[in-house]
């Protein structure tokens, strides 16, 4: 027993080099090359044009992918666990078009910027309005299948998205541009309190699901045995509904649409060091966090002076090993 | 000081739908007893009502001197442990299950397991003979593997009652006397009051002490096996035509079953 804690912490230990190696990786890579090496006497120096690049543009990006991807990768592992099913997580559910409406709805308003929490509220508040109602759609029904819950997110998406280009075709061109940029998703965040906010909200998340751990471990076995095991299932959903829809509308206020982190990377960690909750949250959100440094890194340099927009990256990743999963495991698969 | 349990004008389930007619009967700590019935006349239900699956319409269920329906969910899993006919534990080693069976003892948000925990669990795990199987996923188990991990899982959670749902169905007979010996000698040696739903009469005759019959939602009779496993209730509950003998080892009660085929050469 004790053998397994051990194992836990060297994997998270290993995770956190990882997220270290990455960063430095991240760091040096760019139109201005600086190799790691060089880094420690560039940031001493304060005063070069590098110290320039990596402070105010580098690393306030790399802080903002560990956010995101966090949040994202974190919901997805907890969204799992309600859920039972390894395919759901805040995109294929449609949480972040139910986000990312909220957050259009400000833009279109035109409010965006007179306070800075006003986005991820509203990116909250329509997560959390739409992961009630997809709850709501797939739990009706007991023993509802798979591929009709999927079904169900991928159509609140639609709407989602509809909403969205009806509320486009109501307002301005500069709005328009800036909607679609964000939506395609792009960790370019000019606003530092916002970067600020969603690193420290996606940590209190982080914190705040560990004390969740165990109530999701004995979801595993369906709510009605974790009921015998002493949880109260209907409380235990409704906050964790509440934390996966701040994590995911945080993520999506500042950084637009970015899909499959959430599934992805609990599916590896989940592979690597098994599903007890109490290591796959933390190496979930620490896996996101390596997962969209790295992704962003790339998006930023692959067609260079260019930028591709990180969900593309993410979304070759992420639908590849979708449909890996689904193939291998059938309509019946059902994780718990 | 009432019976161990004292089930008295008890009625659960969703009006409209199938609800129990008002239940009432008291069992003696550390019986074992088997609650028979076809399909339908009301078992699981009750059986749901007892655990608190379905919300109580009428009536109380006393455990040791206590309501349970004033219990919380914690407190109740400390003290009504359940072994459903799936267990269906999925993707976890068999000691990573039975260790849940700690959950309702363990602090809110506590985080490690306690050298307690890990004893009471293996202690458990041996008794029911799987302490060998300990690092082997739930998924690889055969069937009645899986029960005795449900069985040992429900040990754990250190219960003043054991509800088992039908834990021999789909099991050979190696298999379902196997673990009937074993839930036997565990009501004994622990003094465990068990109740299960069994559709076997002649298991149930054999090892339970006392059985309760259902018959469309209500409880047609309680008594010993040779006071329950009569032709005429058999008879009348089950729409059958039944023979009953005595076991001339055991001297519990024996049920023959006659073909239609049968009796119309008689």
């Amino acid at each position: 027993m004790q053998k397994k804690y051990l194992q836990w912490l060297i994997f998270i230990i290993v995770l956190l080099v990882l997220l270290l190696v990455t960063i430095l990786v991240s760091l040096s890579a760019g139109e201005v090359k600086i190799t790691a090496s060089k880094l420690a006497e560039i940031l001493a120096a304060k005063d070069s044009i590098e110290y320039t690049v990596l402070i105010k543009i580098r690393f306030p990006r790399i802080v903002l992918a560990i956010a995101v991807g966090g949040a994202l990768s974190l919901s997805g592992a907890i969204l799992q666990g309600i859920y039972r099913n390894p395919l759901v997580e805040p995109y294929t559910l449609g949480i972040s078009g139910g986000a990312a409406l909220g957050v259009a709805i400000v833009m279109v308003a035109g409010i965006q910027l007179q306070n800075y929490f006003i986005l991820p509220f509203f990116g909250f508040a329509g997560a959390l309005v739409t992961l009630f109602l997809v709850y709501s759609l797939s739990m009706r029904r007991a023993g509802i299948s798979m591929n009709s819950m999927l079904l169900i997110g991928v159509m609140v998406s639609f709407v989602a998205s509809s909403a969205m280009m009806f509320l486009m075709s109501l307002t301005t061109a500069d709005n328009i541009q800036n909607i679609v940029f964000w939506v395609m998703g792009s960790l370019d965040e000019p606003n530092q309190v916002l970067i600020k906010i969603a690193f420290w909200s996606a940590v209190a998340g982080l914190i705040t699901s560990i004390f969740f751990a165990r109530p999701l471990n004995a979801l595993r076995l369906g709510e009605v045995k974790a009921r015998h095991l002493g949880i109260d299932t209907g409380t235990t959903i409704k906050l964790l509904f509440v934390l996966s829809s701040v994590l995911t509308g945080i993520a999506v206020s500042v950084a637009g649409v970015i899909g499959f982190v959430g599934l992805v990377i609990p599916h590896l960690i989940r592979l690597i060091i098994g599903n007890d909750y109490r290591v796959l949250l933390p190496g979930s959100f620490l896996g996101g966090a390596i997962f969209l440094v790295l992704s962003d890194t790339l998006a930023r340099t692959v067609i260079a002076p260019n930028e591709l927009p990180i969900g593309v990256i993410t979304g070759f990743a992420g639908g590849l090993v979708f449909i890996v999963v689904l193939s291998r495991s059938g309509s019946k698969y059902k994780m718990k | 000081m009432g019976k161990f349990l004292v089930i008295k004008e008890f009625s659960c389930g969703y009006p409209g739908h199938f609800v129990l007619n008002e239940i009432n009967f008291e069992i003696e700590k550390g019986h074992f007893v088997g609650i028979i019935g076809p399909n339908g006349s009301g078992k699981t239900t009750l059986f749901r009502g007892i655990s608190g699956e379905l919300p109580t319409l009428s009536g109380t269920i006393t455990l040791n001197d206590q309501l349970t329906q004033k219990m919380s969910l914690r407190e109740k899993a400390r003290n009504i442990a359940v072994v459903t006919q799936q267990i269906e534990a999925g993707n976890m080693t068999v000691e990573e299950y039975v260790l849940m069976g700690r959950m309702p003892y363990q602090r809110q948000f506590q985080f490690f397991e306690t050298g307690e925990d890990i004893a009471i669990s293996e202690k458990y795990m041996k008794l029911t003979g799987i302490d060998n199987l300990r690092d082997k996923n739930m998924n690889s188990l055969s069937g009645g593997e899986q029960q005795l991990a449900g069985i040992a899982r429900a040990l754990t959670q250190e219960p003043e009652l054991l509800l088992l749902d039908e834990p021999t169905s789909h099991l050979d007979i190696t298999h379902q006397v196997q673990i009937l010996n074993l839930i036997q000698r565990l009501s004994e040696e622990l003094s465990l009051t068990v109740l299960m739903i069994i559709h076997d009469l002649n298991l149930a005759g054999e090892y339970c002490d006392t059985l309760l019959m259902m018959q469309k939602g209500s409880l047609r009779k309680t008594g010993t096996p040779h006071e329950v496993l009569n032709y005429l209730d058999i008879e009348a509950v089950y729409d059958t035509v039944v023979i009953t003998r005595t076991n001339p080892v055991s001297g519990k009660p024996v049920v023959f079953l006659v073909s239609e085929k049968t009796m119309k050469k008689e």
